[in-house]
């Protein structure tokens, strides 16, 4: 799928709301830190759900029926969503009084209470009772930043990164890896804590240093005019900590060389303060901020070294406030424990880094986010950096967690979980791949101000939302446009076409039937890719469409000639005529003449010869992309027509399944789990279209056959894949054959 | 200076090519005289050990007090003039002091007996020390001078422009722990530590007998940065950490924090200021004791943690700030020498550098760190010629070659 089609009629409200669903919040937990104070809350949305056609839904309701003129029935659906907020401290007064204006329901609050952690818990305990009239329950800080660093570690995508100033990519975010444990993590708020966590429930403290945060901040506070600690570190960015420190060269005019120093390494922190060496070279503020900067980021980070070895730990994280994702206090960090771990300690970074404790004070004794019972998943249309302005004018930050009704996880069938990545390119470290799909999201859709927002970000700052991807990209346009109440503007379209592909589909078997089992394999393939064609995603592929004359035959033959880009065509048929598969999961694509022509002949064929299925879904809309409920009501009435698939449907061998995935990508670490107890058994896994089988998972590997198929409508893509527009991928891999 | 050339030096350094050649020098007061290289005999007097460093320069002079003479008689006299100039007096110039106090006697040194004498002067300095040794004639009969310290590098051409005097450039950390195992071994009061370090008011010192001839210990010199070393054997160390937050960071902070500008004068000032009123301690973040992690009340959570607040700002004095800068630097380096130590599995920590000179507010806290954190498993050990073992090492350099 890619650069949006023709969204024209949509037009977006431009600004978010900070705090937002505050009425419906239910439970609270803030954070108070001595710079920054945190608030969470966890609230539901209810977002509108649109049903295609006649669905379960109506047929026991009679009064439904007279919605069927438009076919459609909407109903709405709660969804849990996880709120944090992050302002300084300073305002804390003006936002408590803003949170308890807008509790609608002051009842409700009775006997309830707000958990708080953090330094500034006990300080503020009684502003925050007299303010909002909740029972103030204090949690221990230590341990709501381990449990929050746990959870943002399992839930969150590319939530850890390490830095490298100087590499390409600057930001290597770490893939979601089941083995999170052991780590160390540092919290640098005022003073520094160093935790040694071995389990969710087995953690210790283990050392720490009183030169943290609030040493930069008050020392800074004292020789500079800073009014802020992102003052202070603006000032640090701006200044040469040269004049203020004594630097190897300084004292050994060159390299201290039998031991191995660097002519600029710093020897003595504002060493040349005093006395004076040379007047001429004198320093500003700004040097001086540098300098107080690289001495406490380096201090900590030789610190933290330390103990990593003492305890044997090789993964530091790095939480608090002090950090700030500022990429030269990360690199000073980083540059500090490589140099004392001779390269065996690695430090890693955290995106949310401000949020653990306010994260881990609401999971306190929460049942709202058990690991068993649901997965998060980042609301990128709502979480921003530092760019919203609270009603009264202070800058806040906001992240936003929507909760999935049930545990995701891996694909069964992925040969290498921990080494999955779902995404082929790399947007971050890939400038080119970068800058165009930059490029075409911005330039077809220009109505999504929400969502241009977030381009424009990620085009200054890519790593803004973790690895930025194709998928990131799409995944963020479904996001907004659920979020403004669009539940599916592809419905309509969705439905004309199916109906229209539905006319053609007796005719299109007919025409299979009358060949022979090689031909008909071969030309079932065809069919595929002449299906995949037709996609609302494809900029290119739109403009033929909107002729209203390009049509399955025509799309069939602009197929371009094989052999194809990547062409195992003549293996597949020699492996279906001989052997038929016990159980095949096909990942499908596009509704219309892409499921229609397309897919359910293939599937009809396979059921033919024997073979399970399972068509899997996508659980949400995104495009024209066939939803679960959909496929539901599309299989109904295809076997109205079509007695294979009624009899397979029937006897249970057809099944539907949905996919927890809401976009047109597939993330294969993030699945259903009941979808992921039923792949367990399967011996093909099909996947259609360029979402899901180029923009990811083209290099995935799997511990059964697997077959990628999809036809490639970017004429950008198509050249850098080493084609030409409409090239094919067709792509089958046998696990017998590799070995 | 230290006229006398170290064949250990000279090897070291490949671009000292002639050994024994002797130059003839024209000296500013009108004197002719040749200058001679050490050649595996007794070097020529007087014996000097100079230790440049970043901040402070060290020099030691060793002064014999034996019959023995051995010397020309121009010779004699030279040394004569410059023993006067330099043991009568205690200041030269503005800014170099003569330690009395640390003064030794009854050092043997290359067969001979005598006394060393400790001199000091701040680095930025040099060119008013390098006059005044022209002017005393104190480079006048040899053409080398064995150095360490950074100095010994940066101001090589300095004086040989000068002086006419080649630096023999000594490594600095082979200098210091040669310098000192052979004070410890020669004076017997050299080390001590602090008793009763928890308890300000009856914390005292106490002579410290340093199995000088057992390994491992740990070395930590506190310069204007800090080095931390493991010492394994009298020719067997390593260096293990360090940190550039040392005594010239709490010199330049303290300057500019409080207007100060010399150490003495900061450590005057730390010693009548109170660092509670500008760290934020643990009861300040959760009103007593954290005890879920045995961390006590008065604890420093955050060094300078209440000066980001205008009112507490309004509060402190010039004292309290150069007192918790010194509490800040000295715990830092405490926390890093602890851990060193730990990690090393080693528990004697020796204590060394100029940062500690008048300094016993840093030796306390030193102290307390390393017995409240090792529960009493490691030791702090303190030296009185704190920042003079690299000069003294380098003294030596040539006696040990002398020996062999």
């Amino acid at each position: 799928m890619e650069e949006k089609g023709n969204p024209n009629s949509i037009k977006l409200p431009d600004t978010l709301e900070v705090f937002r669903n505050l009425k419906n919040a239910k439970q609270f937990a803030i954070d108070i830190g001595g710079s920054l104070t945190k608030i969470a809350y966890y609230s539901t949305v209810s977002f509108r759900r649109v049903y295609y056609a006649t669905d379960n839904i109506d047929k026991n309701d009679d009064k439904n029926k007279d919605d069927k003129q438009d076919k459609f029935v909407y109903t709405y659906s709660e969804q849990a969503r996880l709120h944090f907020v992050k302002f300084e401290t300073k305002y804390i007064e003006n936002c408590l009084d803003f949170i308890g204006d807008n509790l609608v329901n002051s009842d409700e609050r009775k006997g309830k209470s707000i958990k708080a952690t953090g330094g500034g818990a006990y300080k503020y305990s009684k502003l925050i009772q007299d303010k909002l009239g909740l029972k103030v329950d204090k949690e221990d800080e230590l341990t709501c930043l381990i449990t929050g660093c746990n959870f943002l570690l399992k839930n969150i995508s590319d939530e850890a990164f390490v830095y490298n100033r100087n590499g390409s990519p600057e930001y290597e975010f770490q893939t979601a890896d089941p083995h999170v444990f052991p780590y160390m993590l540092v919290n640098i708020g005022s003073g520094v804590s160093i935790l040694k966590v071995e389990s969710d429930n087995c953690y210790e403290r283990i050392g720490g240093t009183a030169t943290g945060g609030g040493t930069f901040w008050g020392l800074g506070t004292l020789l500079t005019k800073a009014k802020s600690f992102d003052e202070l570190l603006d000032l640090a960015e701006k200044g040469d900590h040269r004049k203020a420190d004594m630097l190897v060269k300084d004292i050994y005019g060159g390299d201290y060389e039998t031991l191995g120093m660097h002519s600029d390494l710093i020897a003595s922190s504002f060493g040349k303060i005093c006395p004076r060496q040379n007047a001429e070279s004198d320093y500003n503020e700004a040097d001086l901020a540098r300098s107080l900067l690289f001495a406490i980021s380096n201090d900590i980070g030789q610190i933290a070294c330390l103990y990593a070895m003492m305890h044997n730990l090789k993964k530091v994280y790095f939480g608090g406030y002090f950090l700030r994702n500022r990429s030269l206090s990360m690199h000073t960090i980083s540059f500090s424990i490589k140099y004392w771990s001779r390269g065996t300690v690695q430090s890693l970074f955290l995106r949310h880094e401000g949020y653990l404790g306010a994260i881990g004070a609401f999971l306190k004794g929460t049942e709202e986010c058990d690991g068993d019972k649901f997965s998060w998943l980042e609301n990128y249309a709502g979480s921003g950096s530092n760019r919203t302005q609270l009603s009264f004018g202070k800058r806040v930050d906001q992240l936003e967690l929507d909760r999935w009704e049930s545990p995701l996880t891996f694909c069964p069938l992925l040969k290498d979980p921990s080494s999955y990545i779902p995404d082929t390119v790399d947007l971050n470290s890939d400038k080119e791949a970068r800058e165009y799909w930059l490029n075409c999201f911005e330039e077809s859709i220009e109505n999504y101000a929400k969502f241009i927002s977030r381009v424009q970000l990620l085009k200054i700052q890519p790593f803004a939302y973790g690895n930025l991807t194709v998928r990131g990209l799409l995944d963020t346009i479904n996001q907004c446009l659920k979020e403004f109440d669009f539940p599916d503007p592809y419905l309509t379209q969705k439905r004309t076409e199916n109906e229209y592909a539905l006319t053609c589909f007796q005719e299109r078997l007919e025409e299979l039937d009358s060949l022979d089992l090689e031909e008909r394999q071969k030309e079932l393939i065809m069919g595929v890719l002449a299906g995949n064609t037709f996609d609302w995603g494809a900029k290119e592929t739109v403009a033929l469409m909107k002729t209203g004359e390009f049509d399955f035959k025509q799309a069939r033959s602009r197929i371009p000639a094989r052999p194809w880009l990547i062409d195992s065509l003549d293996s597949w048929v020699e492996k279906i005529c001989n052997e038929p598969y016990k159980k095949i999961a096909i990942f499908i694509d596009n509704s219309g003449i892409d499921i229609v022509l397309g897919i359910l002949p293939l599937a009809r064929e396979m059921l033919r010869q024997g073979s399970r299925l399972i068509l899997c879904a996508n659980s949400a809309p995104a495009l024209n992309d066939v939803t679960h409920s959909e496929l539901v009501v599309l299989l109904r009435q295809i076997a109205a027509i079509c007695p294979i698939i009624s009899k397979g449907l029937d006897e249970g061998r057809l099944k539907s399944m949905e996919t927890a995935q809401g976009g047109p990508c597939l993330d294969l670490s993030r699945l259903e789990r009941e979808l992921a107890n039923e792949l367990i058994t399967v011996d093909l896994i099909l996947l259609e279209g360029m979402g899901r089988a180029v923009h990811t998972n083209i290099d995935a590997e799997f511990l059964c056959d697997c077959f990628k198929l999809a036809i490639i409508k970017n004429r950008w893509l198509a050249k850098r894949l080493g084609g030409d527009m409409f090239s094919v991928v067709c792509k089958y891999e046998s696990v017998n054959v590799s070995k | 200076m230290g006229p006398y050339t170290c064949k250990e030096c000279s090897s070291l350094q490949t671009m000292e090519q002639s050994h024994t050649t002797v130059i003839s020098n024209s000296l500013s007061n009108g004197m002719s005289m040749h200058k001679n290289h050490f050649n595996g005999t007794i070097p020529p007097m007087p014996w000097f050990g100079m230790d440049i460093g970043g901040t402070l320069s060290k020099l030691v002079f060793f002064e014999p007090k034996d019959s023995i003479t051995a010397q020309t008689e121009d010779e004699t006299q030279l040394l004569s003039n410059v023993t006067k100039y330099l043991t009568k007096n205690s200041a030269y110039g503005k800014s170099g002091h003569r330690d009395a106090h640390q003064q030794m006697d009854n050092v043997q040194i290359c067969n001979r007996i005598g006394t060393l004498h400790f001199i000091r002067f701040p680095t930025s300095e040099m060119n008013n020390f390098l006059d005044l040794s022209k002017k005393k004639g104190m480079a006048a009969s040899v053409s080398t001078v064995c150095a360490t310290g950074g100095g010994a590098f940066k101001f090589e051409d300095i004086f040989k422009n000068e002086l006419n005097l080649k630096l023999c450039k000594c490594d600095e950390l082979d200098s210091l722990i040669r310098g000192l195992l052979f004070t410890v071994a020669s004076n017997n009061n050299e080390c001590y530590f602090w008793s009763q370090c928890t308890e300000d008011e009856q914390c005292s010192t106490q002579k410290y007998t340093f199995q000088y001839n057992k390994y491992p210990f740990i070395v930590v010199n506190i310069g204007s940065g800090v080095s931390v070393l493991a010492v394994y054997g009298p020719n067997n160390y390593k260096r293990i950490s360090g940190t550039s937050i040392g005594g010239g960071t709490f010199l330049g902070l303290c300057s500019l924090l409080t207007g100060c500008n010399t150490f003495d004068e900061a450590i005057e000032l730390a010693a009548n200021g109170d660092n509670v009123k500008v760290d934020k301690l643990v009861r300040d973040i959760y009103g007593g004791s954290y005890s879920k992690f045995g961390l006590p009340g008065e604890l420093v959570a955050s060094s300078f943690g209440h000066m980001n607040s205008k009112e507490k700002r309004a509060q402190v004095s010039r004292e309290d700030l150069a007192r918790a800068t010194l509490v800040t630097i000295t715990n830092n380096i405490a926390s890093i020498a602890r851990m060193c130590a730990l990690n090393e599995r080693i528990d004697r920590v020796c204590f060394v550098g100029n940062f500690l000179r008048v300094n016993p507010i840093s030796m306390k806290l030193l102290s307390h760190a390393m017995d409240y954190w090792s529960n009493g498993s490691q030791k702090a050990i303190f030296l009185n010629h704190e920042g003079y073992f690299g000069a003294i090492g380098c003294l030596l350099s040539f006696d040990e070659r002398f020996k062999e």
